[in-house]
């Protein structure tokens, strides 16, 4: 009963209407597979590589990084990256990573 | 917030650099937000899927207002020989400037992405161009079966 622990882990976190965590410092990796997993996906190494790269640009700039910047700047590219985030890579990449909603356009 | 069976279906009728880039924002937009898109390039538009032309779309200098912001000329003046190369030039440094691709880098982007690219075959018959002549991953499309194809979808004419 993983998904049930991981679930458990959600109730102390707040998110907005949407579901984006509101205080992205709260972020751990448990959180994101739980998050993950509500959403209905297993990570992979391959989305760790997304998820990693979000974080470290958060952490140097302040806001998620764009599509264009994770596929130009990981090995992860476009048809990659919307098979592992299905549903829309922006904002689920985004969510899982515990940041807010993403605002840019590429 | 889910999007659900959301589609799009935008209508690309222009080729010029600075008409080019709205539909392909948008369709990219819409993608990265999980909803489904079905672009169609139908007259000028053909030539931003065409391999020969999108990677030189230009922007008008004369007959167009809407280009203040990068280049303030008198029309008279924008008719001189190179006018519309310097305005093209300028407005590909502002787009890499914002870190968006190059229109062929964008269109592979938008494949790639899962969104559907479609020449109009009326448009394609009337300016003598086949499959060969179109980015690899377009399809060919009339009008009709376009129509059929939006049901359903938000329609967005560019």
């Amino acid at each position: 009963m993983t998904d049930q622990v991981s679930q458990d882990i959600l109730t102390k976190i707040e998110f907005d209407d949407e579901g984006f965590m509101t205080d992205p410092g709260a972020w751990t990796p448990e959180i994101a597979s739980a998050i993950a997993a509500r959403e209905g996906i297993s990570l992979t190494e391959r989305h760790w590589i997304v998820i990693n790269f979000n974080r470290e640009e958060f952490e140097a700039n302040g806001e998620a990084p764009t599509l264009r910047r994770i596929t130009k700047n990981t090995e992860v590219d476009t048809k990659e990256i919307y098979s592992l985030f299905p549903g829309g890579p922006a904002k689920m990449a985004a969510k899982i990573s515990g940041l807010g909603k993403p605002t840019g356009c590429i | 917030m889910t999007n659900g069976n959301r589609k799009l279906c935008l209508i690309a009728s222009k080729g010029s650099l600075d008409m080019a880039y709205p539909p392909l924002i948008l369709a990219n937009s819409a993608r990265m937000g999980g909803i489904e898109v079905d672009l169609f390039f139908t007259f000028w538009g053909l030539d931003i899927i065409t391999k020969k032309k999108m990677k030189k779309l230009n922007v008008a200098t004369v007959g167009n207002p809407n280009m203040h912001p990068w280049f303030h000329i008198p029309t008279l003046l924008g008719a001189l020989p190179g006018m519309s190369a310097a305005a093209s030039w300028m407005m590909r440094r502002e787009i890499d400037k914002l870190d968006f691709p190059p229109v062929d880098e964008f269109i592979q982007t938008i494949i790639d992405s899962g969104a559907k690219v479609y020449g109009c075959k009326m448009s394609m018959d009337m300016m003598g161009l086949t499959q060969e002549d179109l980015v690899e991953g377009a399809e060919i499309l009339g009008a009709m079966e376009m129509l059929d194809l939006a049901d359903g979808a938000q329609v967005v004419f560019v």
